[in-house]
């Protein structure tokens, strides 16, 4: 099977996998299920309490960091998010990772497109340089097409920049 | 490549015939019947535009029509402003009959319009004449529009099209249509389109589903094809769509991670856009016959939304070299680019007027959006709207107006479609379908 008609088969397993896991730590994850299209199509198998399950990945490692306006460097809290990523990757070899950068509505189209691939690519940046290796991650920038929350205020914005990293099954090359 | 059953517009031909034998006369005529546009408020122009004359059973609702849209088009720039027929003393029953110049002069009216519609076979004849009341003669030769009756709010604009340059002495802009994307779902689950309509929102039509996410359509000089970034890949890529057939192909931009915010030349056979390849975007042009490449800038930082001056010799884009986004201008070839924009605040989305004298921009400063314009010097900046937040700007085929999109705060937050003079004056919103946003003028159809 190629790999992409793997990731296509899981992620018609996404909905069940996060509906699923959505009870279990739901101050964090109450809006997974609004990703649409930013998050979707990843691997979704598994429970939280599997250390190898994506949905470990995702609850308990945390899929995703933030960032401040118009900046793409990685604070300190992402560095932390970023070193169990990368710990978990290298531990679970089977997974590739798609990195999603997204900004908030506060700028224009094409610019918030550039910069939330400058995001992706910080991330991806720190998961090689902590030993991740290159080929099994990619990037994409959604600028602000993939909101995941509505409100127009700092609160919702800085959930909106963000770098979330999707796993997708088929790494073994 | 996948083809979408679309209805697309009927072929409409819109024949030109002079009325009269005598030579044509020049389009801006000197005398009393003039609008000079200026930065300066301008009191409307009162004219009278009464029903023109069904000739024939079959015309008479589509008579009333288009004396209509003709009167919406030009009140619609803010320069003219209607007696409205309850106030009219004279009638026009005849489009031959002498005009009684009296009738017209006693409420005021400037200028009269008469016209006439006829209908056979399908096809729809338009004849209008533009009367100077004061001066108690016509005001150039009358005209005659033929086309599909499918066709006739095109023909309309012809007419009003004519009025408005032999008024003001500017290029028309009626008949023109407008690329944009059609919105709809809430602002977490928004669902995108590319669609096209009429400059007034009329005709609007779907030209791709809402599978993938689509952004930023341009029009090309000649209006046959559309250049937009669509996710159809899983990634953002270039595609450029034949209008009649809404066909559409993907540009090969090579090896970047996204190719996106696209913009034709203006002789239409060359394409600059920006390619992002891991954490730096920068602008390329690429010949559309040979689909080579060519990259512009070479500078760590982000350089996007480039756009062509009319005579295709220079390119001003943004780049956030100096730390924050600003506007610059290189030549077509790439090279040394000169900074333009110097006031407080963020720049971004320049786009080059079709008279090549201004640079229309959106900018963000102290938490508002405004779109503006400046000259290409960067000197003359002038605000013309102000914000939750405008972005987008695009000209009108003339130069004279800009068409953008504003959308509003909050949860329920949707875009919507929106028209401002360059004087900034007459802000107006667009009678689109859904909710509307990257709003591309075309040119004069």
């Amino acid at each position: 099977m190629t790999y992409l008609a793997k990731a296509i088969l899981l992620s018609a397993t996404l909905g069940l996998g996060l509906a699923g896991c959505s009870s279990m730590s739901p101050n964090r994850f109450d809006n997974v299920t609004n990703l649409n299209g930013a998050g979707a199509g990843g691997a979704g198998t598994g429970t939280a309490s599997d250390p190898a399950s994506p949905a470990y990945f995702q609850q308990s490692v945390g899929d995703r960091v933030l960032f401040y306006v118009d900046q793409s460097t990685l604070n300190p809290e992402a560095r932390l998010t970023l070193d169990q990523q990368a710990r978990w990757l290298i531990a679970n070899r089977d997974y590739q990772a798609r990195i999603e950068g997204h900004a908030d509505e506060q700028g224009t189209r094409e610019y918030n497109l550039a910069l939330g691939a400058r995001r992706a690519n910080a991330v991806k940046d720190y998961l090689v340089a902590q030993g991740v290796p290159d080929y099994r991650l990619s990037t994409i920038s959604y600028g602000k097409e993939r909101p995941i929350e509505i409100c127009s205020e700092e609160a919702c914005y800085a959930k909106n920049r963000r770098a979330v990293t999707v796993l997708q099954a088929g790494a073994g090359m | 490549m996948r083809h979408l059953a679309l209805p697309i517009l009927p072929a409409l031909c819109v024949a030109l015939a002079g009325l009269m034998a005598a030579p044509a006369p020049a389009v801006a005529q000197s005398g009393p019947l003039r609008i000079e546009i200026t930065e300066g408020v301008i009191e409307p122009m009162p004219i009278a535009v009464p029903n023109f004359v069904p000739e024939g059973g079959e015309a008479g609702q589509l008579a009333s029509q288009i004396s209509r849209v003709v009167v919406d088009d030009l009140i619609g720039t803010g320069l003219f402003r209607e007696i409205p027929p309850s106030a009219h003393i004279g009638s026009i029953t005849s489009f031959a009959s002498p005009v009684q110049y009296a009738d017209w002069k006693a409420i005021n009216a400037d200028a009269l319009i008469t016209g006439a519609v006829s209908v056979q076979g399908g096809q729809v004849n338009v004849k209008f004449r533009l009367h100077d009341v004061f001066a108690g003669q016509e005001m150039g030769a009358g005209l005659q529009f033929t086309g599909t009756e499918a066709g006739w709010r095109r023909m309309a604009h012809k007419v009003a099209d004519a009025v408005y340059s032999r008024i003001t002495g500017e290029d028309p802009y009626f008949d023109s249509r407008a690329v944009f994307v059609a919105e709809d779902g809430p602002k977490d689950a928004r669902r995108k389109r590319l669609a096209i309509m009429d400059y007034d929102g009329a005709n609007a039509q779907f030209l791709t589903d809402s599978s993938s996410i689509v952004l930023a359509p341009r029009f090309s000089p000649t209006g046959d094809r559309v250049l937009y970034t669509s996710y159809e890949t899983g990634r953002p890529q270039i595609y450029v769509l034949d209008v009649a057939s809404v066909g559409r192909r993907v540009l090969d931009t090579g090896s970047g991670d996204m190719a996106f915010s696209p913009r034709f030349a203006p002789d239409g056979r060359t394409v600059i856009y920006s390619l992002t390849q891991g954490s730096n975007t920068d602008i390329y042009r690429m010949d559309l016959a040979t689909g080579q490449s060519v990259r512009l800038t070479d500078a760590a930082s982000i350089e996007t939304a480039p756009s062509f001056s009319p005579d295709g010799s220079r390119i001003v884009f943004e780049s956030d070299r100096s730390g924050t986004q600003q506007l610059y201008i290189m030549p077509a070839t790439g090279g040394e680019a000169q900074r333009i924009s110097f006031g407080e605040g963020r720049y971004g989305t320049p786009v080059w007027s079709p008279r090549g004298d201004l640079v229309a921009f959106t900018k963000q400063s102290k938490g508002r959006f405004h779109i503006g314009v400046m000259r290409t010097d960067g000197s003359g900046e002038r605000l013309l709207t102000a914000s939750f937040l405008d972005e987008g700007p695009s000209w009108s085929p003339n130069g004279r107006v800009i068409m953008f999109a504003r959308e509003t705060q909050g949860e329920q937050g949707a875009s919507s479609l929106y028209t401002v003079d360059i004087t900034g004056r007459n802000l107006k919103r667009v009678d689109t379908p859904s909710g509307a946003s990257d709003p591309a003028w075309g040119p004069l159809q």
